[in-house]
């Protein structure tokens, strides 16, 4: 409702002056070159200027007047059968990473794969993808990778070798060796990778496989193992759950597999008027994740308090004994979430690590009968396997010199182990350390050898992500450097003859009985049973009541804790630290990129010091914190989140890499890893902290004030139950503001009444034409455009003849968009998804600190709420893209008409009519559009020609260009780009269409960020197709919601966005006299 | 521009031409005979297969020539006399098996064979096109010319004018001014400099508009490939080559196997005699050099008659670094299979009659004026494409006669962002 007050960020809600200045000067750069000191000031100002003038002309003549270049044109040798030049091959297959994991398929234009997208084909991930999978395909591309095989100094250099000369000394060395030889790998997906694994431990009796996951779920491995008889996690099924209550598990955004929950989630948050029914979501939680912002009802507690929490829903649930927390909106949390939980269909998940509250939390799934409704028993999920004592344990035998040899794959132990450095000493002692690191990570360099593996995508494999439920991988490209699989290399030291895809091969094939079968799920990429997945509970067998007695015995430490999160685009670090795409994405909630910083609550931030409130809002200079936990000290920038809870800092995974990893990470952050603790049985990611505040102030690039609406209303938002009782108000409410507009003066007034449609169809027509009478013979209702598709009279009325400027219909095709707030979990996946698909730059920190960063796509995240009660705080996403105007304000202030409309409805822009007058993006009222400042992909074609802060030099090479996608432009220096409504898929699918002689198919099309979408908000297609999916939700299933931002300029947006709904009682305003009696409830 | 105008027009009058003779002709026999025969057989010559004219005649029975068609090794396996004389004669190379092919198709083919007449040695649309650019040239020379001489008529009668009124002045008394000559009358300096500055003016703008454009480029290839040979006398489909340019956006310049499906047969030119070859700059071409070069690259051996191959079993192929003629801006998007496939535009409105081109050059001005003009002007098969039903308004336009047809730029053909993203 608009007048509720959302702000970005507290500089916005307090109205600073300094955010004012922000806000006014758009273009925060002045000239990049310093005119008013040399120029005019100098003697001869005018010879100055005619030599500068004479210079650059003479410049630009010789520069173009070059000759034509000779291009040659080298068709292949032998041109491979299924490859078109020019038509990209789409291929299945399976991301892997660790025990994360997605179905997808690979499109490869001519033997590259330049994007990824979701296997529509699996039931798991049902076609959804994550930001990281989307920024995957850049890894394979990755300057840093390791090129080839070889021995390891002291520096952490490699000495290039042959695999046949490692393999032999190698071999050499494990076959005279009887302490036990040690794998250490991630939680494995694949089951032939673990026979790979069995071989070798036949061959080395004394080889012992341990599993180790950075980001542990050990505590719920332990947990189960004891509550139900299996060391083993269940399916989850958020989609069937009603109430889902989570304590501080980020399933949206990190937890587990976040984008099978997201997909779930979403379906259970799908809402429109004739079905005002959604599930209820209530969050506990420390920090402030993606997962608390789309909660229904939302608290904080401190990391140490979650087991009290787990404790108090339990007898909330069993024996209704009220909560007795200091928070009154905990307490109400948690008496209400029993209360809900008790009407069936019930989910509690827990993100911690620790075995006693997971037992709590397998009682009370168990006593709400969540076993065989939401949880599933019958399934099991494959996606973490570690136990954290295993690791611990090696590492102890290892420092004792009890260990002959290690192998490590997908595991950086060194860098994320709780005590790397332990880690670390102790590898120096065994006498043979292989890493199969695909880079020279903080692991690798400290073994003995390095056998690169392959990138996924140049890999064959399996995974079974969920038992019984399996996904092939079949490589996109060729291995582009000398690197061999981990199982190939495995096969070799077990002296097998056979090579794992020959090994892979023959498994499948045998398992699905002959080569038609085989060739069957290769090219759907998944292998699943038939029919809907098994569904079983389990009987809960664990004590509940040492589990409490054992929560209750640890102490709560009083004071301030920290806590160690993972973002959702950088996670544990990994390979995704030096991936600049998720770098220079910002963190859904704190807008923040390229660094990790101590997260602090507004409250906090004022108790270190009032001076503080000024620095630490509006300029990117942050005050630096110094982190005192542990026995070890981190010193970051701290940034002011509110929602965070008071006495709670918390420092993000990944950061802190060493140079080799690579160019982007190199010099991003602290790595929080050392914060982590070992209780005896798992880790512990919180614990007692005390900070300082110091002189020092670091730049932090955070985009939350970029392309700011200045307070403008621009989201709608209710409570399930203001819009079940009166689902037409926002109808009403833009009928109030706009209706004078939406008809003419003279007539009656009164097209915009409700129900309009009904007999309003021939409104304007009946008052301009004059002679149509219905009784004579009503005029032929064309069967296609968007009367014919349902809009109301006053929607028609407000295109119409809310300008001086005729209308245009179009002819053929109207693109329109749609986005659902309710359903957006900010998470990121559509700003990769459009970043891989339309070649957008990455422009490094530096840039990003004078918001000149050039996502198309960014989600707007608003908070509401008092910013010192972390408990009011309610956040809204939105993403926010070209609006793509019927009536657009860019298109008029182009001075050479380089943006200008379609007749389909996209506001084109035309890069190399574009002059870089700016003059569109300051007309634009939604600051969508971005300047190429710099040349940032063909930087190289001068020699020593890259930037001061070379992080973003990595498009600037051959190797990483590969990922370009060869049907879009790549922009150069000087001139405006945004979004294009993907229109080279639009006009491949339209070409498609036309090549088989019928209409294009409604979802035939898809853009990159409705693709790679994992809670379906997304909708597009044709508005003139009455029967497409936009139409029936703009026009008919939706309309109540539908809404237009800044619809009373008449821009005429193609892109509607659907109303923010809360199953909650009260959504916070932020305004003084609203919240005061929210205050009085609470 | 006016050359450039006039040579479309006649491109567009010739591929109209072509059109219609075909309309009119053997309309299945000579598509048919392109897209499946041409490759190997040659109505006239011997080629990789004999030549075509009068086969009928020559075979025992057309019910033969049927069943040879669909499956010349069966014909073979039956132990037919006729047809194992004929496969030992060309060196026991298999024919391809047409079993798709029907009877009335094959007979089509075989009347479009017998129809063809050996190529009259003058072609009158070539001399039609020398001539008609030799019009223009010759009435832009007498324009000149007659422009020339009224300038020099316009400045003698200013001298004879000002030399008559000094001397009427001089007659009546009047004091004349004192003379000054005329390159040193600020008038004409004026007017000199002003002459100058639009000629040099409009120069320098016409020079930065062609900047990059690159019409009658005409470069030399790494093998003197001719088209005429190819596509013009032995009439191989140009999609036969150029498979991309229905499915692609890249027409695709074929690989050496493609060229090899013809040549492991022809490794001599014979048709010297008929038509040799000559480069631009009037060096005479062996045609049987330039297929060895071509075997070279295709890693062919032509004495063994097979491929030569490395340990692992793979030919020795090298890849043909050909020069790119048609070069469009990176920031272009040019899609084949949209004009080739759906527009039904032929390849030589674009490119020229490369046909009869022995080394191609680039005949359009491949300007952005030129393709918005064509899509200005171009109707879109509209009514055979169900694709187009959408769009209603022009079909209820069309059925009242309101209006004839659609072109591109009504469906939006000549918006920014349908070829520029």
């Amino acid at each position: 409702m608009s007048q509720k007050k959302y702000w970005k960020g507290l500089e916005e809600l307090n109205e600073t002056s300094a955010h004012q200045n922000v806000v006014d000067n758009e273009f925060k750069e002045s000239l990049p070159f310093d005119i008013s000191g040399t120029l005019l000031d100098a003697t001869t100002p005018r010879r100055d200027f005619l030599k500068f003038l004479g210079f650059s002309t003479a410049a630009a003549t010789l520069a173009a007047s070059c000759e034509m270049p000779v291009r040659k044109v080298i068709p292949y040798a032998i041109k491979p059968e299924e490859i078109i030049p020019g038509v990209p091959n789409y291929y299945a297959s399976t991301y892997v990473d660790g025990g994360d994991y997605c179905a997808i398929v690979v499109k490869t234009r001519d033997g590259r794969p330049i994007k990824l997208e979701g296997n529509t084909l699996s039931s798991i991930t049902q076609g959804a993808t994550s930001a990281r999978v989307q920024a995957s395909v850049l890894n394979l591309y990755d300057k840093a990778r390791l090129r080839h095989p070889g021995s390891v100094n002291d520096k952490g250099e490699v000495a290039e070798s042959t695999f046949e000369a490692l393999d032999r000394r190698i071999t050499e060395a494990l076959a005279g060796e009887t302490r036990p030889v040690y794998i250490v790998t991630a939680s494995i997906l694949s089951p032939t990778t673990k026979d790979v694994i069995n071989q070798f431990i036949a061959k080395y009796p004394n080889a012992k496989h341990v599993v180790y996951d950075p980001v542990s779920y050990s505590g719920m491995l332990l947990a189960n193992e004891a509550s139900y008889g299996k060391r083993a996690l269940p399916s989850y099924h958020f989609d069937k759950a009603q109430t889902i209550v989570s304590l501080g598990a980020d399933f949206l955004g990190t937890w587990l597999s976040p984008i099978e929950f997201s997909k779930q989630y979403g379906i259970g948050r799908k809402i429109s008027a004739n079905n005002a029914r959604m599930s209820k979501h209530y969050q506990v939680e420390p920090n402030h994740t993606i997962s608390g912002a789309s909660a229904d009802f939302r608290a904080t507690c401190k990391p140490s308090e979650m087991g009290a929490v787990a404790v108090a829903l339990y007898n909330a649930v069993t024996t209704g004994a009220a909560p007795a927390f200091s928070s009154k909106k905990l307490n109400e949390l948690v008496t209400k979430a029993a209360a809900d939980l008790k009407k069936g269909n019930g989910l509690v998940v827990c993100g911690s690590n620790d075995a006693n509250i997971q037992t709590v939390i397998n009682a009370i799934n168990s006593a709400v009968g969540a076993n065989g409704t939401t949880i599933n028993w019958a399934v099991n999920s494959n996606y973490r396997q570690g136990i954290d004592a295993d690791m611990v344990a090696l590492t102890e035998a290892m420092n004792n010199g009890q260990v002959g040899a290690v192998l490590l794959q997908g595991v950086n132990p060194v860098y994320d182990y709780y005590n790397g450095k332990k880690f670390a000493d102790g590898l120096a002692k065994v006498p043979v350390t292989v890493s199969f690191a695909e880079r020279m990570d903080e692991t690798a360099q400290k073994c003995k050898y390095v056998v690169p593996d392959h990138h996924f995508l140049e890999s064959w494999g399996d995974a079974e992500p969920k038992t019984g439920y399996y996904s092939l991988m079949q490589p996109g490209i060729a291995p582009l450097f000398k690197t061999r699989a981990f199982q190939d290399s495995l096969l070799a030291w077990s002296g097998s003859a056979t090579t794992y895809g020959d090994y892979w091969k023959q498994y499948w094939s045998t398992k699905l009985g002959g080569q038609v079968a085989f060739d069957k799920a290769l090219q759907d990429g998944i292998i699943e049973p038939a029919g809907e997945m098994p569904m079983a509970g389990a009987a809960f067998a664990g004590n509940a009541g040492a589990a409490i007695a054992a929560i209750q015995a640890k102490k709560a430490g009083a004071g301030l804790e920290v806590m160690v999160y993972e973002k959702v685009a950088i996670g544990a670090g990994g390979a995704w630290s030096n991936n600049p795409w998720l770098q220079e994405m910002p963190d859904p909630i704190t807008k923040a990129t390229w660094d990790n910083y101590v997260c602090v609550s507004p409250k906090k931030a004022k108790e270190l010091g009032e001076e503080l409130t000024g620095i630490t809002e509006v300029e990117n200079k942050k005050r630096v914190l110094k982190v005192k936990a542990n026995g070890q000290e981190i010193s970051l920038p701290m940034v002011v989140v509110p929602g965070m809870h008071n006495d709670v800092v918390a420092i993000a995974l990944g950061y802190g890499r060493d140079a080799k990893v690579g160019r982007a990470a190199a010099n991003t952050g602290k790595n929080a890893f050392p914060l982590v603790t070992f209780n005896g049985q798992t880790f512990e990611y919180n614990t007692n902290a005390t900070i300082e505040k110091t002189a020092d102030v670091f730049d932090v690039a955070i985009t939350q004030t970029h392309h700011s609406y200045e307070g403008r209303a621009i989201i709608h938002e209710y409570t399930l139950d203001e819009f079940s009782k009166d689902p037409k108000h926002l109808i009403k409410e833009r009928e109030k503001e706009l209706s004078h507009y939406a008809g003419l003066p003279w007539e009656e007034h009164g097209a915009g009444h409700e129900g309009g449609e009904a007999h309003g169809g021939g409104h304007g027509e009946a008052a301009h034409g004059g002679g149509h009478d219905n009784a004579l013979g009503i005029a032929p209702v064309p069967a296609r455009g968007r009367e014919a598709a349902g809009e109301s009279a006053f929607d028609k009325g407000f295109r119409e003849n809310g300008t001086l400027y005729p209308t245009y219909e179009a002819p053929g095709i109207h693109w329109g968009m749609s986005i659902d707030l309710t359903a957006c979990t900010g998470c990121g996946a559509c700003v990769i998804g459009c970043q891989a698909e339309n070649n957008i730059s990455v422009v490094g920190k530096t840039h990003v600190l004078k918001s000149q960063e050039m996502h198309w796509l960014r989600i707007d995240r608003y908070f509401s709420g008092m910013p010192d009660d972390p408990d009011t705080i309610q956040t809204v996403f939105q993403p926010m893209l070209c609006q793509h105007c019927d009536n657009a304000p860019c298109e008029n202030v182009c001075p050479v008409s380089a943006t200008n409309h379609s007749s389909e409805g996209l506001n084109q822009m035309a890069y190399n009519r574009c002059i870089g007058t700016k003059y569109c993006a300051n007309n634009c009222p939604y600051k969508v559009r971005h300047f190429n400042w710099m040349d940032w992909n063909g930087a190289d074609c001068f020699d020593d020609n890259l930037y001061e802060d070379g992080r973003r030099d990595d498009m600037n090479d051959d190797l990483t260009r590969m990922v370009l996608n060869p049907d879009v432009t790549v922009r150069s220096r000087g001139v405006m780009e945004k979004c294009s409504f993907c229109v080279q898929r639009l006009q491949d699918g339209k070409l498609a269409a036309k090549k088989e002689g019928r209409p294009l198919k409604d979802g035939e099309v898809k853009t990159a960020c409705q693709q790679a979408c994992a809670s379906d908000c997304i909708i597009f297609g044709d508005v003139n197709d009455p029967n497409s999916e936009i139409a029936k939700v703009r026009f008919k299933d939706q309309k109540e919601r539908v809404f237009y931002v800044l619809e009373q300029i008449h821009t005429l947006p193609n892109i509607n966005y659907l109303s923010k709904i809360r199953n909650t009682d009260v959504i916070v305003a932020g305004d003084e006299k609203l919240d005061g009696i929210f205050k009085a409830h609470i | 521009m006016f050359r450039s105008f006039a040579n479309s027009i006649f491109a567009l009058v010739i591929t109209l031409f072509a059109f219609n003779y075909s309309a009119s002709a053997a309309p299945d026999g000579k598509a048919l005979f392109q897209s499946n025969c041409a490759a190997c057989h040659n109505p006239l010559k011997d080629a990789t297969g004999p030549a075509l004219k009068g086969v009928d005649a020559r075979v025992p029975s057309k019910e033969w020539l049927h069943k040879w068609i669909k499956n010349s090794a069966a014909v073979i396996a039956s132990g037919d006399k006729y047809a194992n004389d004929l496969y030992a004669k060309w060196n026991k190379t298999a024919m391809t098996a047409f079993p798709n092919l029907s009877d009335e198709e094959i007979d089509a083919i075989i009347a479009y064979t017998n129809s063809v007449e050996p190529p009259k040695k003058d072609d009158g649309g070539a001399a039609a096109a020398t001539s008609a650019t030799k019009d223009t040239s010759g009435s832009k020379w007498i324009y000149s010319m007659v422009t020339l001489i009224l300038v020099a008529l316009a400045f003698i009668l200013w001298r004879v004018n000002s030399g008559l009124r000094r001397v009427a002045n001089d007659k009546d008394g009047v004091p004349n001014e004192k003379e000054i000559p005329f390159y040193r009358n600020k008038v004409v300096i004026a007017m000199t400099v002003i002459l100058v500055f639009i000629l040099a003016g409009y120069w320098i703008t016409n020079g930065a508009v062609e900047m990059g454009r690159q019409q009658n480029y005409m470069p030399e290839q790494p093998i003197f490939y001719s088209h005429k040979v190819h596509a013009g006398i032995n009439q191989v489909n140009c999609l036969y080559c150029h498979a991309g340019a229905e499915k692609s956006k890249h027409a695709m310049i074929p690989s050496t196997n493609v060229c090899m499906n013809c040549h492991k047969q022809i490794s001599e030119y014979t048709g010297a005699e008929d038509h040799p070859l000559v480069t631009a700059e009037g060096k005479e071409v062996d045609g049987t050099a330039e297929i060895q070069k071509l075997y070279k690259y295709a890693g062919w051996d032509p004495a063994k008659k097979a491929y030569i191959r490395d340990e692992k079993g793979n030919i020795k192929a090298t890849p043909v670094q050909w020069v790119k003629i048609h070069n469009l801006p990176d920031h272009v998007y040019f899609n084949h299979s949209q004009h080739v496939t759906v527009g039904k535009v032929q390849c030589q409105r674009c490119h020229g009659d490369v046909q009869e081109m022995d080394e191609v050059f680039q005949s359009s001005p491949l300007s952005m004026g030129w393709c918005v003009n064509c899509h200005r002007q171009t109707e879109v098969q509209f009514a055979n494409n169900n694709y187009y039903s959408i769009y209603e308004k022009y079909h209820a336009e069309l059925k009242s006669g309101q209006r004839t047809g659609v072109t591109v730029e009504d469906i939006g053909g000549i918006e920014c962002q349908k070829c520029h993203y």
